[in-house]
Order: C-alpha cells, then sequence, then structure tokens
C-alpha cells in the first residue's frame, strides 16, 4: 500500500498491539438493543390499539422515536467519552453484546449490537430524521383512510433500520434489510387503491429481491470464506488481517455489490426509486432520502474490510465499485433534468448523491462517505419535506403546470428548501460542500486539484465528480426556479402550512448549515487545530477490524475549483430560467423554440432522458415480457394439449369400463351367481313340501318311527 | 304269574293301538286306537307295581286314566267340530295343511 500515510501507519501499529485496543463501555452503547425496541414496541401497540388512542396512534409512534432519539444521543454522547478517554493512539474497540439463539454443529447463531462510531452515527441520522418526520406526518396524512396503519409502519420501519444498523452479524443484517425492504413496499404502496402506487410498490420490492441474491450469495460466502462465522468483526478482522483468500474478498464484495445497487439505487438497478415517490411524501423523505437507500452504503461501510481489500481499493485508479458509484453519479442528475415532478428531481438528485457515497467507498475515502451520508440525510429530507409542503399547498406535485412564484405565499418553505439546495449544491459554508470536497479530494487525482495523500489515483472518478456538480446545481436551479419563482400557474390560493410542517423544516435547514462543520479538513488554517476531523476522529475507528486507509488532505485549489464548478452551474441555469424563459413569460416553464425543438441530436437526446435510457423499457418489456411471454404460451399449450388430452382421455376410458363392469359382471356374473343361490333352495323346497301331506296319520307316523329309534338308542345303546 | 305275561300284554294292546292309529280312517277309531295304548300303558304300571310292592304304579296309572278322559273329553269334542263343518270324520280327506 504506497500511499499509506503516517496516520493510518500509526493505526495499524495500535492496532497490533494489545494494549493499543482500549475496550468500550459504557450503559447506553451497551443496551443499545433498546433504541430499535422502543419503536418496535410501539409498532405493535399502535397496530393493535392504536385506533382507541385520541389521536390515532400517532402520540405513541411519537413517543417511541424520541425515546430512541434520546437514547441514541446519550449513546453518542457516551462513545465520545469513550474516544476521549482513550486518547491518541489507542484504538477504541466496538461495544458488543450478543445473545445466542442456537448453536448447531459448531456455527452459532446469535443476535446482537455492535456499536461503534458508524452504527452511532447512523442511529442518530434515523432517529433525528424519523422524529422529525413522524411530527411532519401528523400534519400531512391528517384525516388519511389509513392514518393509524402509517404511524404503526413508521415505527416498524424506524425499528428496522436500527435493528439493521446495529446487526452484529451478517444474518442479521440480512433480516433488517429484508424489513427494510418490506416496510418500503407496505408505505410506498399506502394509497394501494390507485394503481399506479401498487405497481411502483411492487416495483421497489422486486428490484430489491433482484439485488438480495446477491445479498444472500454474498453473506454465504463471507461466511465459509471466514471460517464458518457471520460475525461481522470477526469477518472484517479476518479480511483486514489477510486470512480471507482474495478471490473469496472480490466475489463475496461484488455479490453484495448486486444487492447494493438495489437498495441504494445505482446504476443499473435504480428504476425503482423514482417510481417509489408514488407514496406519501415523509414516506420518501424518510426511507428514499435519508435512510432506507442508505442501507446499502452502509453494508459497504460497516463491512469496510472487505470491501478495501476485495476490490484492491488501495494503489488502483480504477475499480469496479468506483465505476458503479461515478456512473451512477451522472445518470441521476443527468436525469433529474427532464422532470415535471418536483419530488422526480429530488429522487435522481438522490440517486446522484448515493452515487457520490459509494464512489468515497470506492476511492478509499470512507469517513468522506459516512459524512455525505451524514449531511445528505439532513438536507435531502429537508427538501422533501418542502416539496411536501408545497404540494399541501397547490395539491398537486407537478412543478410545469400547477407551481411558480409560490415564494410569495410560502416564505419558510421557499428559505428552508432555498438552504437545503444551496447545501446539495455544494456552497461554502454549507453542509454539502464540506463532505462533497471530501469526496472529491479523496479521489486522489492530481495533486494539484485533487488534493493529496489518497488511497489511489481515481482521476476518472474526479471529473465524473465534477461534472456531477455542475449539474446537480444547475438541476436544483431549474427545480427552483419552476417551483418559486415567475407566475402562479395553478388554482386557488397557496398558503403556508402549519407549524407541524414547518418547524422540522427549519430544523433541518439549520442541520444543512451548521453539520458540515463537524468535520472540518485537517490543515484549514481558519479554525483551530482541535475543531478540525472532529467527524472522523470519533467515527473513524482504528482498531484491528477496520482497514488501514489513507486519508487525503484536500486543497484551497480543489476548494476553489468546486465552488466554482457549483456556482458555473449555478449561473447556467439561472441565465437560462431567470433570463431567457422569464424573458418570455412569467409563466413560461421552458423557452418555446429551444434546443430541442431546433436540433434532431438534442430532441433524441431528450428522449433518451424522457425515457429514463430505456431501461424500463428493458427490464419490463425484454426481460420479464421475454420470459413471461413463451413460458405463458408453453403453459397454455401443455394444458390445452397435454393435461387436457390426459384428463379426457381418462374421462372416456372410464366410461368404457363402466359399460363392460355393468353389463357382462353385473348383469352376467353376480346376478347368475345371486339367481342361482335363491334356485336351489326353491327346489330344495320343492321336493320337501312333499312331506307335508296335511295327514294327521303320517305326521303320527313319522312321531312314532321317530319314539322307536330314540327307544333303541336310550335302551341298547345306552 | 310271571311279570312278563302282563308286559306282552301291553306290548300287543300298544302295537294294535299304534296300528289302528296310523292305517284307520275313522277319527273316532283313532281316538279308541289312543285309548288303548293308553291302557296297555295303565297295565304295565300297575304289573310294575305289584312287582316292585309299590303302590306309586296304580296312582300313576290313576293319573293317566284322569288325563286320558280329559283328553278323549277335548278329542271328541274336536271330531264332533269337524264332523259339522266337513260332514265326514275320514281323516283321509283332511288335507287342508297339505303342501
Amino acid at each position: 500500500m504506497e500511499s499509506l500515510s503516517v496516520f493510518g501507519g500509526a493505526a495499524v501499529l495500535a492496532a497490533e498491539t494489545a494494549e493499543g485496543i482500549a475496550h468500550a463501555s459504557g450503559w447506553f452503547l451497551e443496551n443499545a438493543w433498546l433504541v430499535p425496541a422502543f419503536p418496535a414496541l410501539s409498532f405493535l401497540v399502535i397496530l393493535f390499539f392504536g385506533k382507541r388512542f385520541p389521536k390515532g396512534g400517532s402520540e405513541v409512534g411519537i413517543a417511541a422515536v424520541a425515546l430512541s432519539f434520546v437514547f441514541a444521543v446519550a449513546a453518542g454522547i457516551q462513545w465520545i467519552g469513550q474516544i476521549n478517554s482513550a486518547g491518541e493512539g489507542t484504538a477504541v474497540d466496538a461495544v458488543t453484546s450478543t445473545w445466542t439463539w442456537w448453536v448447531n454443529g459448531g456455527v452459532e447463531f446469535s443476535i446482537g449490537t455492535l456499536v461503534d462510531g458508524l452504527a452511532v452515527v447512523l442511529m442518530f441520522v434515523v432517529t433525528t430524521v424519523s422524529l422529525l418526520v413522524h411530527v411532519y406526518s401528523t400534519d400531512y396524512v391528517a384525516g388519511d383512510r389509513r392514518y393509524t396503519h402509517f404511524f404503526a409502519f413508521l415505527s416498524l420501519f424506524t425499528a428496522a433500520m436500527l435493528f439493521f444498523v446495529l446487526s452484529e452479524n451478517t444474518l442479521q443484517m440480512i433480516v433488517g434489510w429484508e424489513l427494510v425492504g418490506v416496510c418500503s413496499f407496505v408505505l410506498i404502496g399506502h394509497w394501494w387503491e390507485e394503481k399506479p402506487n401498487s405497481d411502483a410498490a411492487l416495483k421497489a420490492f422486486f428490484t430489491n429481491r433482484v439485488g438480495d441474491i446477491g445479498l444472500l450469495i454474498g453473506v454465504a460466502v463471507l461466511f465459509f470464506a471466514a471460517d464458518q462465522t457471520f460475525s461481522v468483526l470477526e469477518i472484517n478482522k479476518m479480511a483486514v488481517s489477510g486470512e480471507i483468500t482474495h478471490l473469496a474478498l472480490l466475489v463475496g464484495g461484488c455479490a453484495l455489490l448486486a444487492a447494493v445497487m438495489s437498495k441504494s439505487g445505482q446504476f443499473f438497478l435504480h428504476t425503482w426509486l423514482p417510481d417509489a415517490m408514488a407514496g406519501p411524501t415523509p414516506v420518501s423523505a424518510l426511507i428514499h432520502a435519508a435512510t432506507m437507500v442508505v442501507a446499502g452504503v452502509y453494508l459497504i461501510a460497516r463491512l469496510y474490510g472487505v470491501f478495501f481489500e476485495g476490490f484492491s481499493i488501495a494503489g488502483s485508479s480504477v475499480n469496479l465499485l468506483a465505476i458503479v458509484g461515478g456512473l451512477t453519479t451522472l445518470v441521476g442528475a443527468s436525469l433529474a433534468f427532464v422532470q415535471r415532478d418536483i419530488k422526480k428531481v429530488l429522487a435522481y438528485s438522490t440517486i446522484s448523491q448515493l452515487g457520490y457515497m459509494v464512489l468515497a467507498l470506492g476511492v478509499g475515502a470512507w469517513t468522506a462517505a459516512v459524512f455525505h451520508l451524514f449531511t445528505h440525510a439532513f438536507f435531502k429530507a429537508c427538501l422533501f419535506l418542502g416539496s411536501g409542503s408545497v404540494s399541501h399547498a397547490v395539491h398537486s406535485f407537478d412543478m410545469k403546470s400547477d407551481m411558480g412564484g409560490l415564494r410569495k405565499w410560502m416564505p419558510h418553505t421557499y428559505k428552508t428548501f432555498v438552504i437545503a439546495s444551496l447545501a446539495l449544491a455544494g456552497i461554502p459554508p454549507l453542509a454539502g460542500f464540506w463532505s462533497k470536497d471530501e469526496i472529491l479530494a479523496g479521489t486522489g487525482g492530481w495533486g494539484l486539484v485533487g488534493g493529496t495523500g489518497g488511497n489511489g489515483a481515481y482521476l476518472v472518478m474526479l471529473i465524473m465528480g465534477m461534472a456531477t456538480a455542475a449539474l446537480t446545481a444547475a438541476y436544483m436551479t431549474r427545480c427552483v426556479y419552476l417551483t418559486f419563482f415567475g407566475e402562479f400557474r395553478g388554482h386557488g390560493t397557496p398558503h403556508e402550512s402549519g407549524p407541524r410542517i414547518v418547524v422540522p423544516l427549519w430544523i433541518l435547514a439549520v442541520l444543512a448549515v451548521v453539520a458540515g462543520w463537524l468535520n472540518l479538513p485537517k490543515g484549514f488554517q481558519l479554525v483551530p487545530e482541535s475543531w478540525t476531523t472532529r467527524f472522523e476522529h470519533y467515527v473513524e475507528s482504528s482498531a484491528d477490524y477496520f482497514p488501514s486507509i489513507a486519508h487525503a488532505k484536500p486543497s484551497w485549489t480543489l476548494a476553489i475549483v468546486s465552488t466554482a464548478i457549483a456556482l458555473g452551474g449555478i449561473a447556467v441555469a439561472a441565465r437560462y430560467y431567470f433570463g431567457r424563459v422569464r424573458a418570455e413569460s412569467p409563466r413560461a416553464t421552458e423557452v418555446g423554440r429551444g434546443w430541442t425543438k431546433r436540433s434532431r441530436l438534442a430532441a433524441a437526446g431528450h428522449t433518451l432522458l424522457a425515457k429514463k435510457y430505456y431501461l424500463d423499457h428493458l427490464y419490463t418489456g425484454i426481460i420479464a415480457g421475454g420470459v413471461k411471454g413463451p413460458i405463458a404460451r408453453a403453459a397454455y399449450k401443455f394444458n390445452q394439449e397435454g393435461i387436457d388430452r390426459v384428463v379426457n382421455a381418462a374421462g372416456e376410458r372410464s366410461v368404457k369400463a363402466g359399460h363392460v363392469v355393468y353389463d357382462i359382471i353385473d348383469q352376467k356374473v353376480v346376478d347368475g351367481v345371486v339367481n342361482s343361490s335363491g334356485v336351489a333352495p326353491h327346489m330344495a323346497g320343492e321336493e320337501m313340501r312333499k312331506m307335508q301331506t296335511g295327514k294327521v296319520q303320517s305326521y303320527a307316523g313319522i312321531v312314532f318311527v321317530a319314539a322307536a329309534l330314540l327307544a333303541l338308542v336310550f335302551i341298547v345303546f345306552i | 304269574m310271571y311279570v312278563s305275561q302282563f308286559a306282552v300284554l301291553a306290548a300287543v294292546l300298544f302295537s294294535m293301538g299304534v296300528y289302528g292309529i296310523l292305517v284307520r280312517r275313522n277319527g273316532i277309531l283313532v281316538l279308541m286306537s289312543v285309548e288303548l295304548i293308553l291302557n296297555s300303558v295303565n297295565i304295565n304300571l300297575v304289573a310294575f307295581g305289584a312287582l316292585r310292592d309299590t303302590i306309586s304304579g296304580e296312582v300313576f296309572a290313576l293319573f293317566v286314566i284322569t288325563v286320558a278322559a280329559a283328553e278323549v273329553g277335548v278329542g271328541l269334542a274336536i271330531v264332533l267340530m269337524i264332523y259339522r263343518n266337513r260332514r265326514s270324520v275320514d281323516l283321509s280327506e283332511m288335507d287342508l295343511m297339505k303342501g
């Protein structure tokens, strides 16, 4: 590993010496199982008793998630305390607590929690966003046909996601993974009476199922490669120390990558995410922005030893993980430009940002990925909840036909939306800038622009990342213009939403501003040294289950160039929308004779984007249709000609057999026997009739003969 | 006086009575034959009673005589009814139970 930095080397040394590892402890860390237990309990309570509560069960859900939030924050404070007391150069081991369910053949199946910095961060993110979404939902889905059911499944989702995040072994991760998939299905199809919604739910579930094949194969491969253990810590330790062969790690990593592609919306299994916007907006904010879709990213981050060694991330200039991530960023960003529906813009934006996270993991910038997960959760949730607030006002999600000029009537929504958009675009000093910059630095591209000291030389990924940054800024500007500027194109008079919607928006907007300051880069001259890389210090582990990765240092050049690119994206989009489109008419949403009308190539490009790169056509039409069509025809043919022929022949043969049985056996044989059994006694009776003469004297004769015989017997013989 | 003389006499009377029952066509004659049989039995009883020097032979014979009397009363009543209904007492014609 030629790019091993001194910091990484120290961590390796610390990990190898026994006294260099401190074991963490703390009540909230050891009892972290309580954090998913509260929402799980509230799920059951709401499901069975929810309708009896005055607020329809929502107060139970909010109370449970609030309690989990408190416990998660307490666990975080304890963890920070543990890291602080361990001091520099000492690695802090994760807190595990397991309960053995059953043992078979030397293999232990257990269930337990694993708490370290990563788990603490995810717990915080999930509980925070879930709590805000719960409060938001009390206003958003008020009066809904299945209000209580909605809250029950929000609770179940929160419990399942926390369960997944705290998983101690890979089997538990599978359970949590599937559970969040089921919750996603239920919540997307919340209004399943309308067919498009249930179709979207099914599409989400089935696409995830395709990836889950990879999950099962990956877990099985790692189980056998790691000497028959499911424990995450064990697998990581063995991967890092080289006890697992590289081939096994590569195969396992590729299989798990398939699962990540479906769950975290990576290209080409991302097609379910935009359709999932059919669900209620709080669901989109919670599940398809902040938490469930990052389950795949978390999986990679959790099993990073496997991926880092398996894909040979250190010292390469391209690897599968990075390519998938990079392609996803570009695909997501490009598709966001042609959407009319505000939620679909945000969905493709989520796909693009998830691509960033996977890209970061692919180039070895682990902390950057987790940090981006952290900041993205806040500003994306803010954007989604903002779009929900807008939809409440105009009763539609279609930007082109029903929105426009809303900043007059919805000031809070407008301001928070703009703040979150700027954070997403990566404008300093908002949160997205810091996390995105760290990712770009981590690619370890040119030392001039990319920063120094990365794990490899991922130049292509750097270019992809920068291009996407420009595109991100541009499509968000388009989105903001179409929604908030110009003249209102809808009906009625929109009004700002109530406090239960606006307050969570502001909380998230504030987080979108300040969350980035948790991980200011090392060597940032404007703040004291002790304020930098706080996130990395507390979250990234240096224990023996974590590979030693190099940390890149971003340079001022990189910061200026990426900001310039983002501003450039905004400028281009602003010139188009605020300039030319507004010049045409305040109500216009696009330029009359634009590019796509003047050039056939541009129009073809637009069609390609509008048809989502024809992927849906490939999956539904070609692959699914190509499989089910011939199968259906073959089954029909088998049924009509095969099965029916057999059944009909069986019927005809039975009829013939019936005739034989009747005519021959019944009529002739059986009746003959029965009849003859009557004929014999008849004839015997005819003969015996002759004895009955009716004459007394003949009867008397018989009596005397019998008496004589008896006398003979009794006197002579006896 | 040997007891065998009485036994033979009773046997002869018995067989005459049996012959009469089986062969005679007249109903009244059949009844008379039945009486003959009964009386032959009486002779046997008395003779062997005398032989054994016990009175039970005579007592039993007394019973037989009584029963015979009763039976003849009933029998004659039946024959009378048959004559009233069929104008004849020829037993060979009484074959209603034939078959």
